[in-house]
Order: C-alpha cells, then structure tokens, then sequence
C-alpha cells in the first residue's frame, strides 16, 4: 500500500476507511445510508487491492451479521452506518458483545429520530451508541473532531475492539464525516496495530473458548477453522462456550464482561484539556462541536475570561476522571452537544453536586457555532 | 493572509460546485496552506440548492464552517438570494450573468461564468472550473499552479484539457475587470 | 446410533430439549450421515443456526457451530463463507426463523448463489414459542395465534428458493430418511446455494392442535400426503392441496458468489 506523508486533502469518511485498512481491516460488510455511504464506496474500491472482501448485503441487520460471522473466520471486520442504520444494527451488536466478537461500528450520524435529518448533523447517538441494544453490557465509544483524529480513531478502535474483544464504536456525525481537511497521515509502520490474543494450547491443554485464562478477563481466542471447533451462542453460556440458566454461570459471565472493560479504564479512555488549570468555567464537548468550543474558547481567553475545555474522545466509558479531576477554581460546566442534553445528565452524575451543570444544546440539524459557545459562557458568567 | 480567509460557492446541485470547493481547498494545501472544504445538499442529485465552502488560513482551522465569506459565488437567483446578506465586511459577490442583480450593500461583479464555459470551452459542464478561475484570479488567495495541480488531480480522466482551459478562460475573465 | 457416528455430536451435551416424536433429530442425523457418507473434513465445516428448536441443532454437532439471532443465521454464514471460502458452511433454521424474521436473508442468499447449504427443518409451527402460525403452516390449520384456523397463505419455500435464485433445491421428509439424506448428500456436494427443506414433525404444538398428537400419527400423515415430483406432474391443483411434494426441483450451475468475489480481487490487483 502506498501513503504518502505529504499533507492532502481528505474527507473525514475516507480517512476512516484509509485508518480500518492499516488497522488490518479485511473485511466490510454494509448497506447505503447518507452520511456514511461513502466509507462503503472506498471500502468496495480498496478491500480487493489488499485482499480483503467487501460485500454490500440486503441490510443493515445482515451487514452486521455478516460482519460478526467474518470476525470469527478470522478477519478484522467492520460496518458503517448512520441513524436508523445503527438502530437496526444494535440486535447484532448484542451478539457481538454477549459472544466477544470483535468488530467495529461507524456511526455517522445524522438527525433523528427515524428518518429525521438525513444530510444533516446531530450527536443525538450518544445514548443509543451506549444502551441501543439490550440488557447489561458494557461497550467502547470513540468520537473524532477531525479527519486526521478519524483515522487515528479507527484504528484505536480496531486495537481496543481486538485487545477486549467487544464491539467498538467510532461515532462520528455529519460533519467530520463528509468534511475535506488538511492531513497528514504517518507512516504506518510506525502504528501500534494490536491483534486478538490467541490460546497457548501447549499450556491450556483443553481449550475452553470462554475461560479467563490470563485472569484479565479477555479469553484468548480461536478463528473458526483454525482446527479447534467450539460453540458460539448468544444465549448466557458457561466457559465452555454451551447456554446455561444457573444464577452463579450468568453472574460470573456478566460480571467478567463489565470487569475485562471496567478494569482498564485508563486504557480506555482519552480526553483532551485545554486552559483547564484556573478554568471558573469548563465547556464539555466532543465531535465536531468541539471545534466551535476549542474556538469560543481561544476568543474568550484573549478577552480574559477562565474558560477551558475538555474535548472527549471516548465517550463510553464515560472518562468521569476528566470531570472528577477538576480544579477547586471551577465552578461551571457547559455540555455542548447537537442534542437535547444527552450527555449533560452523564456529566452531572459524574460531578456529583461539585458544578454547576449547563446545557448548550442544538438540535436543528445545525452545527454549534463559536458564538453561540462565547453567548453561553457569557451568560453564565453574567449570573454568576 | 488573515486567520480565515473564506469562500461560499453556491447555485443547483449538478453545476460541479463541491469539486470546485475541493479544488480550491487542495489548491492552497499544495502551495504549503491551510484548508478545509465542506459541503452542503439536499436529497436531489441535480436540481435543488447546493453549496459548497471552504475555509483558507495559515494557522489551525477549528470551527470548521463558514460563517461571513470574502467571496460569495452564486450561480442562481435562489443562490443569491439565499446567502446575499451573509458576507464578511468589504466581502464581493460574483454572479453569473445569468443571475438578476439584488440591492445589496457589498460589491457585486458580474461575469458571464456559464456563457463562457458553454460558447467558448463549448461545454456548460465546466463553469465551475471557469467560476475556480474568475476566484483564483480576484483573490489570489491560491496560485494558478495549485489550482492547475489540483485539477489534474481530481478531474475525471481525459477531461483534464478540458477544465484546464475552461480554468484559463476564467482567469482571463477576471483579468479583464 | 452407530458408533462411528459418534464423533460427530458432542455425546456430553445430550440428551437434546427436543420433545418425544419431534422430527428434528431425524434431520440432524440424517445431515451428520450425509457428511459422513461424504467423509468431508469435520474440521472445515461450520455450521450456522438461527433461534428456535431445530436452531439448537449445532449446539450437540461437533463442529464449528454458531448459534446466531432470530433469523440471522445466512448473514453470519455469508460472512464466514466469504472471509473463509475453505470452510464448508452450513445453515440449519425452522421455517419460522427461515421464511418469516429470516426471509430477507434468505431470498438474498439464494440471488448470490454463495456456496452455503441451508437445511430448513420445517415442522409448520413456532415450537420454541409454543404453537404459533408460521410462513409455512397448511392454510386452515390451527395454532396458537389461529385459534379459528390459519387464514395466512402459505410460502412454498422451493418455489421461493427456485424463484429467488437458489441452484440447488429439494424437499424431503423425515419419514423418507434415505431420500433425505441422499438430497442433504447432493446439496453438500453442490457448488452455490443449495436448499433442502426436511418436512418435520413437531406433535407436541402442531400435532395437537391439528388432530395429530401422537408422533405415529404424524408420521403415518407424512407417509400418506407425500407424493413425489414426478407424481405431481400429473395430478391437478385441486388434487395437490395439502399433499407435500417431494424430490429434487432444481439442480443448475450459475456462478458462485464467493468465486466471482476472488475474481474481483485478481482484477483489482491488476493480475487479470
């Protein structure tokens, strides 16, 4: 594969396909859906070149069935969709969570709910990313404010989605997702590309497909076809792999799914701070939206006024340290989100009391602008 | 050059405004710039109001959207109506001379961007290379040498002759103001 | 069982959930000596399964199995077939998990033609769920959710399958275990998506609320409304309602999608 170094023009999609490639993506299974058409196009036009399948199936259900069914032949694997895309997704993505199948997720996403705004903006995934499918699981979410952090996020995504064995979910929206911006992408050589960890059968002896062998509870994992054949259910199963109903199986399944993630927070989670040191007012964003706070922020702070920034880029699990970490000087926070307040009520559990919780919230299929953040921070301080 | 330096082309879907933007974007990328270019559409593939925007700077570009352009291009009357009051002070308006002129504060040059695509590069498709070089020319916000790189890279092929004098015929428009 | 056989299922996972009389073992013991009779790789087969009772088949077969969602078990398969083309898939599934919440699926498998056997275990009811209609319960017949008679047409599914694309399709029955086994056989064998729908038994919901609770009643029903394609040339429509027609419809070559797919990899890379 050739990449240049050199800085190009790249729409925030392309580099999600571009970063999925150097992850070690040989397999995308997906269905046409504005904003996120384009990652299946590139993915169609790139996959055979290094090898890798592409297929465009019925659905969105099928795409990520078949997505799942290649991760456990042995191939990174990844869909993209948008709205209600990724609600249709969300029974499969149970699966993969239940049965540790790695893969990844794109969400693009646009307004809502159903049809909503499809060539427009919106975060309102935030939740649905979170608990769109059901019952008790834990999940990985990354959102990229820009079309480099979109390739870098990908392929974080990959890692992450390998290392745990969980589904993970780049969630982008429309704009960092169709714009064309200014990149330079490494030399991918010099990547950390992490891959499934696989049993050493010389000390296991017996292969059990869901024992936590290592203790870190991820179970090392074999392909389909690699000569051991096992059982894969979506129904509660024992560390053999086969459904069970008893009270102590369930627990302890459930219970290691949570820890192998909750465990390795620091891991996990990632958030820039920005002028957060002596901030008296903190805006909280992520996405595109953090651009306009990032840019309200620099006005402001040549104006004199305290106002920092922590721009999320993983979202679940939620970095509750970015806001626990805070200064004694801060008394506000202002969650900017294209939604109705999604994420504000997960920062406001998180600051248990300390803040003041503000919402700055669009949903008109309009992206956040700078004023707007500058209007908010001033009337916030206004009051104060 | 100032922090941003903003462009909005804007007319109906089909007249090959997002390439134009991307072209320009790319442009100042490859004389050692700064860009992003974004677009805007409706569900209509032709027809339906378009636009297309780009952002110039020498230093980061973090609220990604236009917001008061430098340059406004409107193509249609819808366009211009749509996007007239919403320019940068000292801002120009280009129209095609198709376009029935407004009351407007800000400058207006109008040019005859389609008629010169359709009579003397005998295509109508290339306006938006003849409206690439009616910009490059006025604000030399881009070189003519990005520009020309930047449409070999991106046009189909075998058209690339093509939109290249349709460029040319466009700076030469503008050199005549 | 023979010996021989027992290498096959994971003997520790019996006995099965399936009640007395359920038709569901015959199928799947016909399918494992079809793979015997056919010595194919134990270790290069995968086989995919949906949600209902015959779904629970893979769970006792000693192979890669899958146990997937509601009707999703061709999505999964066609993902495993395309990233693994090695791998020999097959599709275990109800009529209800295949015809109803997987019918989408399955009519687009068939258009591909990808290389996947699919063995639709059709005993006419939702047995998991206890007694509803399904795609394929007989016009008339009763069921939970049709406690005044089916008033719902049903799918002839080879007619779909045969219609949709599919370039292998036969329907037997598990009264007629050596015909189903042979048709298993030749859809193993087959190159492209092959069908056999395996008309089963399920007395438990079905049979009681059609008249025919005890399995030897079910069966001796299979056995009496049976008539082979060749039969059924000559009867009129009239004469057919409610008989079931077995034999093979279908047997063609067309391209296969996971074949045409590597060709697409050659092209790409500038080989061809």
């Amino acid at each position: 594969m050739t990449m240049t170094t050199k800085p190009r023009l790249m729409q925030g999609n392309e580099a999600c396909v571009e970063g999925a490639i150097v992850a070690g993506m040989r397999f995308y299974a997906g269905y046409p859906i504005t904003p996120s058409t384009e990652i299946a196009e590139l993915a169609a036009e790139k996959l055979p070149k290094v090898g890798g399948k592409f297929i465009q199936m019925e659905d969105e259900i099928a795409s990520m069935g078949a997505v799942i069914g290649a991760s456990l032949a042995g191939l990174k694997a990844m869909t993209a969709t948008s709205g209600p895309g990724f609600s249709l997704k969300q029974e499969n993505i149970g699966f993969a969570c239940i049965a540790e199948v790695p893969c990844v997720i794109v969400n693009v996403q646009r307004g809502g709910p159903s049809t909503g705004l499809p060539t427009l903006p919106a975060q309102g995934d935030v939740m649905q990313a979170r608990w769109g499918t059901h019952g008790d699981h834990p999940i990985i979410v990354l959102s990229p404010s820009y079309v480099r952090e979109v390739f870098d996020l990908t392929i974080r995504a990959f890692n992450l989605s390998e290392k745990y064995r969980i589904p993970c979910i780049l969630l982008m929206d429309e704009v960092v997702g169709h714009l064309r911006e200014k990149v330079e992408l490494p030399d991918p050589t010099t990547l950390k590309i992490i891959n499934r960890k696989k049993p050493d059968l010389s000390k296991i002896g017996h292969y059990n497909p869901y024992q936590d062998y290592d203790g870190d509870g991820i179970p090392p994992m074999v392909n389909f076809g690699d000569g051991i054949p096992y059982h894969v259910t979506g129904l509660i199963h024992d560390i053999t792999g086969f459904p069970s109903t008893k009270p102590e199986v369930t627990e302890h399944l459930i219970s290691r799914l949570m820890r192998k993630i909750y465990n390795n927070i620091d891991d996990i989670v990632e958030y820039e701070k920005f002028f957060t040191d002596d901030a008296e007012t903190v805006i909280v964003s992520f996405g595109s939206t953090a651009r306009s706070a990032i840019r309200a922020v620099k006005i402001l702070r040549k104006e004199g006024q305290k106002v920092g920034l922590i721009r999320l880029k993983t979202i679940w699990p939620f970095p509750r340290k970015a806001i626990q970490e805070l200064p004694s000087t801060t008394r506000n926070i202002i969650v900017a989100e294209m939604n109705f307040g999604q994420l504000r009520e997960v920062v406001e559990a998180a600051s248990r009391g300390r803040f003041d919780i503000i919402g700055l919230n669009k949903y008109n299929g309009e992206l956040i602008s700078p004023d707007e953040v500058i209007a908010k921070v001033r009337e916030v301080h206004k009051n104060a | 050059m100032e922090e941003r330096f903003e462009i909005r082309l804007s007319g109906s879907g089909g007249q090959g405004l997002i390439l134009a933007g991307i072209i320009l974007a790319e442009a100042a990328i490859l004389d050692g710039k700064n860009a992003v270019q974004s677009q805007s559409y409706g569900p209509e593939a032709r027809g339906g109001a378009s636009r297309s925007e780009v952002i110039i700077s020498n230093t980061d570009i973090d609220y990604p959207k236009v917001t008061k352009p430098k340059i406004l291009l409107a193509l249609t009357d819808e366009a211009l109506h749509k996007f007239k009051d919403n320019i940068a002070d000292e801002g120009v308006i280009i129209i095609d001379s198709s376009v029935k002129k407004v009351d407007t504060p800000f400058k207006i040059i109008q040019l005859p961007i389609i008629e010169t695509a359709r009579n003397k590069i005998g295509k109508s498709m290339v306006a938006n290379m003849v409206a690439v070089g009616v910009i490059t020319e006025l604000t030399k916000a881009v070189s003519r040498e990005g520009v020309e790189k930047a449409i070999l890279n991106r046009v189909p092929k075998g058209t690339e002759e093509l939109n290249i004098k349709a460029f040319n015929a466009g700076c030469n428009l503008a050199e005549q103001i | 069982m023979r010996k021989s056989l027992e290498k096959y299922y994971r003997i520790d996972k019996l006995p099965h959930i399936w009640c007395p009389g359920c038709g569901n073992g015959i199928v799947t013991g016909a399918l494992v000596r079809a793979i015997d009779n056919l010595k194919l790789n134990k270790d290069k087969i995968c086989i995919v399964s949906g949600i209902g009772c015959s779904s629970r088949a893979p769970g006792y077969l000693n192979f890669n199995t899958l146990h997937t969602t509601h009707g999703r078990a061709l999505a999964f398969a066609t993902g495993i077939k395309l990233a693994r083309p090695e791998l020999k898939v097959i599709v275990l599934t109800g009529d209800g998990d295949c015809a109803a919440i997987g019918g989408n699926h399955f009519i687009h498998a068939c258009r591909r033609n990808i290389d996947i056997t699919t063995i639709v275990f059709n005993n006419n009811i939702y047995g998991m769920t206890s007694g509803q209609y399904s795609p394929l319960t007989p016009l008339g017949a009763y069921a939970t959710t049709a406690p005044y008679g089916n008033i719902d047409r049903n799918f002839d599914l080879c007619k779909l399958a045969e219609a949709a694309g599919a370039t292998y399709v036969a329907r037997g029955t598990v009264y007629h275990v050596p015909q189903l086994i042979k048709f298993i056989e030749k859809a193993l064998q087959h190159k492209g998506f092959s069908v056999v729908e395996a008309v089963s038994t399920c007395p438990t919901y079905f049979g009681r609320k059609n008249k025919l609770a005890s399995p030897v009643k079910m069966m001796e029903m299979l056995r009496d409304n049976s008539v082979t394609v060749k039969a059924a040339e000559k009867m009129s429509k009239e004469e057919l309602t409610n008989k079931i027609v077995i034999g093979e419809f279908l047997d063609v070559n067309a391209p296969e999608y996971v074949e045409e797919y590597m060709k697409i990899i050659k092209r790409a890379q500038g080989e061809e």
